[in-house]
């Protein structure tokens, strides 16, 4: 239909503008309630708006006037069809307690085949260790692991002065986005089909069986425990659980089983996959903390038994917090988030 | 096959189409975030330099984590706060939306900024730019993980038509179903280079303005052939004015239509 082009804005502008001042506004404030009056104009709004556009599209001209009601269309559209829950309120204790954890046993296949993976990485570390001790510098390119466990141990034990002193914080901060950034990477690379994040987690698990077969071999292995325990026993489930996300991530892109496109199941995970790197993230501030504050501390300061004690109790705690935290309903009696 | 818009379907009916943004201008956009970025650090190291003469080692865990969250979370933050734009997109009128038009969400936004990480690798955004390339809506990994395009998202502009008006007789308008034709075969994005030729012919050097007045005729002239009379002694600038004039302006043909039907 050919349209009086000046005539047609200038007769429709003042709803385009209305239009816009509500779409603003609903963009501006997420948890914005709509009356029933101001929902009616809003809809009678959006048609009117799609109407014009139907009409401009046939016109060979204006194709800015004809982008910019597209614009407008889209925008309404997004907030009127959409379907998936209305992003409410974020109540941080609410997500902590009850959605992270539940969103971790909704996966927990994933987080089993990422410690499975891991499991094969150890055996692989501690079997290339045990059989051929002279891999250590391939397996562990670091130059604090490539020394003698037991002169390490004896070095650790009498030393004089505290080596981390003034410098603590910073070896929190650096081991905290460090280690969240190895999350990061490990959840990501789950794009590339979940090669990536089963390399990462291969990788991972080779280093950590090669330096505990390492000590064990040196007769080591109660150091070990004090020293890795207080902050591994989170640190590792951390990366476990971004490699838990990296997997299904990988599981949406291969799609095994399920009758659904590859959009609709990317976009089935995206909130989970959030959520559980933002626990991760936590738990990696945690780790972070422990393991500069506490594990790099050994006898005569703090006994192994304390550490090795600290560290079973943290375990036990996560233990308990992801398999039973959020199982009941929640306390207001309103509904469990998903 | 990779186009440079995307079209979406209302279940009213209504088509409408998402200009999508190209590798060039979200890598532009990329740039001047990561200036942005860059500012923000600097402006935390000053701050931190002042902290660290009571306290350096919490200062330099401050700029650590700072630097850490900084270069994270500029993209979240932007994108969530400005309904998916950073300075870098406003800059360039580019916006992240919903693959489907729908509305953005915070876990989507989180996804796209976090796959970052691999649509880095090995260097420069090799991953995401190659992926950007090949994929029909120019989606890196984040964007295909989040479902979200990069779209360009243009302001309205309203073309001052007089200044595009042809003389006050237009041969053209004396055959009705040929111009009618002409509309129908005519192009939005061919009926805006015509008028925006004719708007800037000012700023063409003489000949160049001759040979692309030229050109555009000779274009037009093959979409629509008019008849000798219409056409004979007619330049080629006036032509384009009066291929405009017909496009552009219906109110001469609605007046008389409305005295036909009187």
């Amino acid at each position: 239909m050919i349209v009086d082009l000046p005539r047609f804005i200038t007769n429709e502008r003042p709803f385009w503008n209305e239009l816009e001042k509500m779409l603003n506004h609903i963009e501006a404030e997420p948890n914005v309630r709509l009356s029933l009056q101001q929902l009616q104009l809003f809809h009678q709004l959006y048609e009117r708006t799609a109407a014009g556009l139907a009409r401009i599209t046939t016109f060979s001209s204006e194709p800015e006037v004809r982008r910019y009601l597209e614009n407008l269309v889209s925008r309404a559209y997004s907030e009127i069809h959409e379907t998936r829950e209305k992003q409410r309120r974020f109540f941080p204790l609410e997500w902590f307690l009850y959605t992270l954890p539940r969103t971790f046993r909704r996966h927990a296949g994933a987080f089993y085949l990422s410690v499975a993976i891991t499991i094969a990485g150890c055996m692989f570390g501690g079997g290339a260790i045990a059989l051929d001790p002279g891999s250590k510098q391939v397996l562990m390119p670091f130059p604090g692991l490539l020394q003698d466990p037991a002169e390490r141990v004896r070095e650790e034990e009498h030393a004089k002065s505290d080596r981390l002193k003034g410098f603590k914080t910073t070896f929190s901060a650096e081991l905290m986005t460090h280690n969240i950034k190895i999350a990061i990477l490990t959840l990501a690379l789950g794009m590339s089909w979940g090669l990536g994040t089963i390399l990462m987690l291969f990788y991972n698990g080779v280093m950590l069986g090669a330096v505990a077969i390492d000590y064990i071999r040196a007769g080591e292995a109660k150091f070990l425990l004090g020293w890795l325990m207080p902050h591994g026993v989170i640190e590792i489930p951390a990366i476990l659980i971004a490699g838990q996300a990296g997997l299904m991530l990988a599981a949406a892109m291969i799609g095994r089983g399920s009758r659904l496109a590859l959009r609709a199941r990317l976009r089935a995970i995206s909130p989970d996959v959030t959520t559980l790197i933002f626990g991760v993230g936590l738990l990696l501030v945690w780790a972070g903390f422990i393991e500069a504050f506490l594990s790099q501390y050994h006898e005569p300061v703090i006994p192994y038994d304390a550490k090795i004690g600290f560290g079973c109790i943290e375990l036990f705690l996560l233990f308990a917090f992801l398999s039973r935290s959020g199982r009941q309903d929640k306390p207001d009696g309103g509904p469990l988030p998903k | 096959m990779k186009t440079s818009t995307l079209i979406i379907r209302t279940p009213e009916g209504i088509v409408f189409s998402q200009l999508l943004a190209g590798p060039v201008s979200r890598f532009f956009a990329w740039f001047i975030d990561q200036l942005c970025i860059q500012v923000a650090l600097l402006a935390l190291v000053t701050i931190m330099g002042f902290m660290g003469i009571f306290s350096p080692g919490i200062a330099i865990a401050f700029l650590v984590i700072g630097w850490f969250v900084i270069s994270i979370g500029y993209g979240i933050f932007f994108e969530w706060s400005w309904r998916g734009q950073t300075i870098g997109k406003r800059l360039f009128r580019l916006r992240v939306v919903d693959v489907e038009g729908m509305r953005l969400q915070f876990n989507q936004i989180v996804v796209r900024n976090l796959l970052r990480f691999v649509d880095q690798l090995p260097v420069f955004y090799f991953v995401g730019g190659v992926t950007c390339w090949l994929n029909s809506k120019c989606q890196r990994l984040g964007d295909l993980a989040a479902n979200t395009i990069v779209i360009r998202s243009p302001k309205i502009h309203e073309p001052d038509l007089d200044q595009a008006l042809a003389g006050k007789f237009n041969s053209l308008r004396q055959f009705p179903h040929l111009v009618a034709r002409l509309r129908q075969n005519v192009s939005p994005a061919e009926a805006n280079v015509a008028l925006q030729a004719i708007l800037r012919r000012d700023e063409f050097e003489p000949a160049a303005r001759v040979e692309m007045f030229n050109n555009l005729a000779a274009h037009f002239r093959a979409k629509v052939e008019f008849p000798a009379e219409a056409t004979d002694g007619v330049a080629d600038e006036q032509y384009l004015r009066n291929i405009v004039d017909v496009l552009y302006r219906t109110r001469v043909e609605n007046k008389i239509e409305q005295a036909a039907a009187v």
